[in-house]
């Protein structure tokens, strides 16, 4: 009887691993089966020219530069929210304060909040305040979606921390500041991991931007321009009714999943060398 | 082992002697310190005088506020809340808990070696310039030789000589307790606080440590929190005897040691209760 037990258990372990990877696998063979014949030079250099969405000539420049302008500003910005967020908690208020207990779970909360509404949010904001669609109001609606992730995942490295570490910096006569940068050396691994998943969230994510950041068939030249950005890009060429053009779109998101994966890599390989030193 | 003989430097127990700053009171003196953590009172009405260039053992049952006294040395309560503390706290005649000490300040005084060596997440030779480093000294020569001057100071650099970029947490737990003191000696202390500084070693490290102490106890002094008394008995110059949160006695390793006057000292020394 335990023999069976065991079996069925392994069985269904096995099956589920492989349910899930040949998932993943297919998402990526359609992918690639329709976008590479679409994947051209051009489709990643050019912005789209007059009939493109009507299956002429141009490219998703715009979209791919988009997508990376509004990820590059929102990491950076949520990054400067988060790390001081996380070391306010862990290092300032004690590990078992009720501050720090509600201030987790409202993270966990807006964690898992869907990103349409996050992207609402910031269209209200943008009326409140008076600014159309642009860069800026991508950039913002973004952040606010990635930030819980960030603290996070940050939070759950930082209380793995030793209280030690704190001491043995403090009784060397360390200021806070300078504790707080030993600190932030031994974080490393765990802030690169968390920028990781706060770019697969955030730069894959079509909900937040449609309102927010609009989309232009030119590359932004400053924030208050409105951006096009890829996960929109494939929605739009999705939903045309030439063929051409719903190819494109695959193609636009084989370029997405390319960004994601080389991404992905660089974080990984820097987290590595980050984490030498980590004891 | 046997035990020690008492220092030649005094008989009395808490001998007045003059520090190296010109002081006229003992390098720390604890004067009727309390502490409390939210409503329990931990330590109870504290008195007490280290004299400097020797080393004092605290030992006492666990839980007997051993640890909470050391830290109130270099006021590591400082973070927490809910922790008060009255009374007074010497060191070279300055009130460490007067509220214009400066706390950097009186923390470079002193090195710490916790219970764990708990080294810093850079290279071997940044974990041991680390202090001279935040406290302002440049040049890559000056570092070096500090670095060198410590490490040979520990015993250690014949060991890592060839290696003294990669990663300190390479280090045998041993090495890297000395690595510790090693970084906390180049702050240039005074006084060295060990908390257990060697509960978790294996025993050749441990003795390793311990020589290490009594190798350097002209120069330093050294206030150690330990759990095994014949540890305290192989290096202790004077003893702390503490229990319930109260300091029960406080004299010379052969006063306490062998003709204690408090019942407890002698039921605690005797092996009555741990």
């Amino acid at each position: 009887m335990k023999k069976l037990e065991e079996k069925i258990f392994k069985f269904l372990m096995i099956g589920s691993t492989v349910l899930i990877l040949s998932v993943l696998l297919y998402i990526l063979y359609v992918i690639m089966k329709k976008g590479l014949p679409s994947l051209s030079w051009d489709m990643i250099s050019k912005i789209p020219s007059g009939g493109f969405y009507l299956g002429k000539e141009g490219g998703i420049l715009n979209a791919i530069m988009g997508s990376l302008y509004l990820i590059f500003f929102s990491v950076i910005i949520s990054l400067m929210v988060s790390v001081p967020v996380v070391m306010y908690l862990n290092f300032t208020l004690r590990r078992k304060s009720r501050l720090a207990a509600f201030a987790r779970l409202t993270f966990d909360v807006l964690f898992g909040i869907p990103s349409i509404v996050y992207g609402a949010f910031g269209f209200t904001l943008m009326i409140y305040f008076g600014v159309q669609a642009s860069l800026l109001g991508g950039i913002i609606a973004i952040s606010l979606l990635i930030i819980p992730v960030m603290i996070r995942s940050i939070d759950e490295v930082a209380i793995l921390i030793p209280n030690d570490l704190v001491e043995a910096t403090k009784s060397l006569g360390a200021t806070n500041y300078e504790t707080i940068k030993v600190i932030t050396r031994q974080l490393l691994p765990g802030i690169s991991t968390a920028v990781l998943l706060s770019i697969g969230r955030g730069i894959g994510d079509a909900a937040t931007v449609l309102f927010t950041a609009g989309y232009t068939d030119s590359i932004p030249t400053s924030l208050s321009q409105p951006t096009a950005s890829l996960p929109l890009a494939i929605f739009f060429q999705l939903s045309s009714p030439v063929e051409e053009v719903q190819n494109r779109a695959y193609a636009a998101a084989l370029v997405l999943t390319i960004i994601i994966l080389t991404l992905s890599f660089a974080a990984r390989y820097f987290s590595r060398r980050l984490s030498k030193n980590k004891i | 082992m046997e035990l020690m003989t008492a220092p030649s430097i005094a008989e009395q127990p808490t001998p007045k002697a003059k520090s190296s700053s010109g002081c006229l009171r003992p390098h720390i003196e604890v004067e009727n310190l309390n502490l409390h953590i939210q409503n329990n009172h931990i330590l109870k009405n504290i008195n007490l005088a280290i004299p400097d260039k020797s080393i004092t053992c605290i030992i006492g049952p666990s839980g007997c506020g051993k640890t909470t006294l050391l830290r109130t040395f270099n006021r590591l309560h400082d973070g927490s809340v809910d922790v008060k503390i009255t009374g007074k706290l010497f060191v070279d005649c300055e009130d460490i808990y007067d509220k214009d000490a400066e706390v950097t300040h009186i923390r470079k005084k002193m090195g710490l070696l916790a219970q764990r060596p708990c080294s810093l997440p850079m290279s071997i030779i940044d974990n041991v310039v680390y202090g001279p480093r935040i406290h302002g000294v440049r040049g890559r020569r000056k570092l070096y030789a500090i670095a060198r001057h410590q490490l040979n100071a520990v015993g250690l650099w014949e060991e890592v000589k060839d290696r003294l970029k990669s990663p300190a947490s390479k280090l045998s737990i041993g090495q890297q307790q000395r690595l510790c003191l090693a970084r906390g000696l180049a702050v240039e202390p005074e006084i060295i606080l060990g908390d257990e500084a060697t509960s978790a070693l294996d025993p050749i490290s441990s003795k390793t440590i311990e020589e290490l102490f009594l190798s350097i106890k002209d120069k330093y002094t050294i206030v150690l929190v330990t759990h095994t008394l014949r540890q305290a008995k192989r290096i202790a110059d004077y003893v702390a005897f503490m229990y319930m949160g109260e300091l029960i006695e406080f004299g010379t390793a052969d006063q306490v040691f062998n003709h204690p006057k408090h019942k407890l000292t002698k039921e605690y020394i005797s092996g009555g209760f741990s």
